[in-house]
């Protein structure tokens, strides 16, 4: 392959642009590497202009007038310090991502191990019924709840914050259940076979073996869940109801569509920094829990 | 499968390797039948109660009428009392008269299949680059390709949104070269298409990179000492070997981007709706509860093909593994 190799690297040097990359892939790639740092700017750039302009000082999002702390802590109504509409938002965005991961997460956990190991007639349809929830498009998922809480069940269950806990844990509860399933997978029987040999009970074994050595996957899934909720807005939408059930999202995609201020790139900013605190936050978990285990996981935790 | 079904009803006490012939576990642990069940249990209810029974109520709420004073939707449990009067309407709006349904369906499908194309282009040359020669730089372009998964996706439109304003940064550069200030967000079907493109094309670059890491140097070198010129390696080796992850890259971007509104109606207007802006449209809209019902089923029949497909593909990985 060598002689090939070299035969095919000397007319590369005048070639240039995709053809001579053709000609030989292992000179450097550099139509792709442009692609790629052209596609990374074109992904990020767009959104740290949008943090950017919460510092501006003027009412526009979109020109730059100068530097100032007002949609954060100045304007005594809009900013962040004091809009009360903003608090609210806050306070219901985090509420409900607190309740889904609780619920979300030891249901969907639960489950991972059950449907593992259960090889029973009725768990390919409850498998199969899990995965397709993972798959269906969001406003499918939201749609049918908004109709469920306002037809079938319209005195029992009104819409806000209830009806959006219910609806995100039902959008969420796939998310623990693949990435358990996963580490379950990789883990094999053997440990809790090992407790069960040395006189655990089945239970117990569970408790004091599977559960230790998931804990990474459930960390993953409490980072993950949490950091979906905060950023869900189909969902969150169709099921609110009075104002106070009013998320960051959906504050965000209101005022986008009327008249924006840099206060919602602020909004934005403050979800922006929780997401991204939960993740990181999980993702040290993860590796502490994870440790000896490959570089590689880093990875492998941040594509879930 | 089956004889797993013979469990006995035995209290959950390990019993040691090789006592009976047919066991449960490799190990000879005996479970009773309910044991593994009773895991899932919280999920199957909640399943079938927040997911399976909407569901149900939708199809009711379709084939069932509104309420006369507030208009609200009564959907008709009992299949012998639906009737199919409002979803025969609903089809009608598609190709009946001024069919005003017709140009959004069409028009998401073009959208849809030029966004999901265009992910498919930019993010393969992105994964195989990635894969292939980041080098020491791996783990950064990956950490800045993951990212967008954590940055709120109505917060990234709202970013293009301020940048394509008239006196947004993007046309400011325009100005500056001559072009003008073109007013981007007058309902102009390339914004919107590039809005999508820009909202789902990490999930595709996941996947592909995925797939072309796995891929072993060895059969790139394989196909060339056989005498393969690159491009023939390219076409014939890693293209072939990367066809799982493309198609279900394509699934999982264009599964949302049927569903989606939020884009259209931050970066279009109304000339440029969608699929789901009618959904929006119907679900937001007091009295049209019926309507609402029939396109979302009407959703459901467009996605349930390359949804069933993505769930055999990933079965048929995870079988594999």
């Amino acid at each position: 392959m060598s002689a090939q190799a070299t035969q095919l690297r000397v007319p590369s040097r005048h070639l240039r642009g995709p053809l001579g990359w053709l000609r030989d892939p292992w000179r450097k790639p550099r139509v792709l590497q442009a692609t790629t740092l052209g596609y990374l700017a074109w992904s990020i750039l767009p959104v740290l202009i949008a943090v950017g302009f919460s510092f501006n000082s003027g009412r526009s999002r979109s020109s730059w007038q100068g530097f100032s702390m007002r949609w954060w802590t100045q304007d005594p109504f809009d900013s962040i310090l004091h809009s009360q509409e903003l608090h609210s938002a806050m306070l219901q965005t985090f509420r409900l991502s607190f309740v889904t991961v609780l619920l979300a997460v030891p249901i969907g956990t639960l489950f991972a191990i059950g449907i593992d190991r259960w090889h029973g007639r009725p768990a390919r349809p409850a498998n199969f019924t899990m995965l397709l929830s993972f798959v269906m498009p969001e406003i499918i998922l939201g749609v049918s709840l908004f109709l469920l809480f306002t037809s079938l069940i319209k005195n029992l269950i009104p819409l806000g914050t209830a009806a959006q806990v219910l609806g995100l844990v039902t959008y969420q509860i796939s998310y623990p259940v693949i990435i358990v399933r996963a580490r379950l997978l990789s883990i094999g029987a053997e440990y809790e076979e090992a407790g069960m040999d040395l006189g655990a009970s089945p239970t117990q074994s569970i408790r004091r073996v599977l559960l230790p050595l998931l804990a990474p996957a459930i960390m993953a899934s409490v980072a993950l869940v949490f950091a979906d909720t905060v950023d869900d807005f189909v969902t969150v939408r169709y099921l609110s109801g009075p104002a106070s059930s009013q998320t960051l999202s959906v504050f965000i995609y209101s005022a986008a569509r009327s008249s924006p201020t840099p206060a919602v790139n602020a909004a934005a900013t403050v979800m922006l920094i929780s997401t991204l605190l939960m993740i990181g936050v999980g993702l040290l978990v993860y590796r502490r829990l994870n440790r000896g285990a490959s570089e590689q996981d880093a990875a492998s935790f941040a594509q879930l | 499968m089956a004889s797993t079904d013979a469990a006995t009803a035995e209290p959950p006490r390990h019993r040691r390797r090789g006592k009976r012939a047919t066991t449960r576990t490799e190990s000879g642990v005996w479970y009773p039948k309910w044991y593994w069940p009773s895991f899932t249990l919280a999920g199957d209810l909640w399943l079938v109660a927040m997911f399976v029974l909407p569901f149900y109520v939708v199809v009711c709420v379709a084939f069932g009428t509104v309420g006369t004073t507030f208009r609200e939707p009564v959907p008709y449990l009992f299949p012998g009392w639906w009737q199919f009067s409002t979803f025969q309407a609903t089809l009608q709006k598609f190709y009946v008269g001024t069919a005003p349904y017709q140009e959004p369906l069409i028009r998401t499908f073009l959208y849809v299949f030029t966004a999901s194309l265009i992910c498919l282009v930019v993010g393969y040359a992105v994964a195989y680059f990635t894969a292939r020669f980041a080098g020491k730089h791996k783990g950064l372009i990956l950490i800045l390709l993951v990212s967008p998964f954590w940055i709120s996706y109505l917060m990234r439109i709202y970013a293009w949104q301020s940048l394509l304003q008239p006196d947004g940064y993007i046309n400011d550069v325009l100005a500056w070269l001559g072009f003008g200030r073109p007013e981007w967000l007058a309902g102009r079907g390339i914004t919107v298409t590039l809005g999508l493109v820009y909202g789902y094309i990490p999930f595709m670059i996941l996947p592909l990179y995925g797939s072309l890491d796995r891929i072993n140097q060895g059969m790139l070198e394989a196909g060339r000492d056989l005498g393969a010129n690159p491009l023939q390696t390219f076409v014939r080796v890693t293209l072939p070997l990367s066809r799982q992850a493309i198609l279900a890259g394509l699934v999982i971007v264009t599964l949302p981007m049927f569903g989606d509104y939020y884009t259209n109606n931050l970066l279009g207007s109304a000339k440029t709706a969608m699929f789901g802006n009618l959904i929006d449209g119907a679900v937001t809209n007091a009295g049209q509860g019926p309507e609402a019902g029939a396109l979302v089923l009407l959703l459901m029949v467009i996605v349930i093909v390359p949804m069933l497909y993505y769930l055999r593909e990933t079965k048929r990985a995870s079988e594999a593994a």
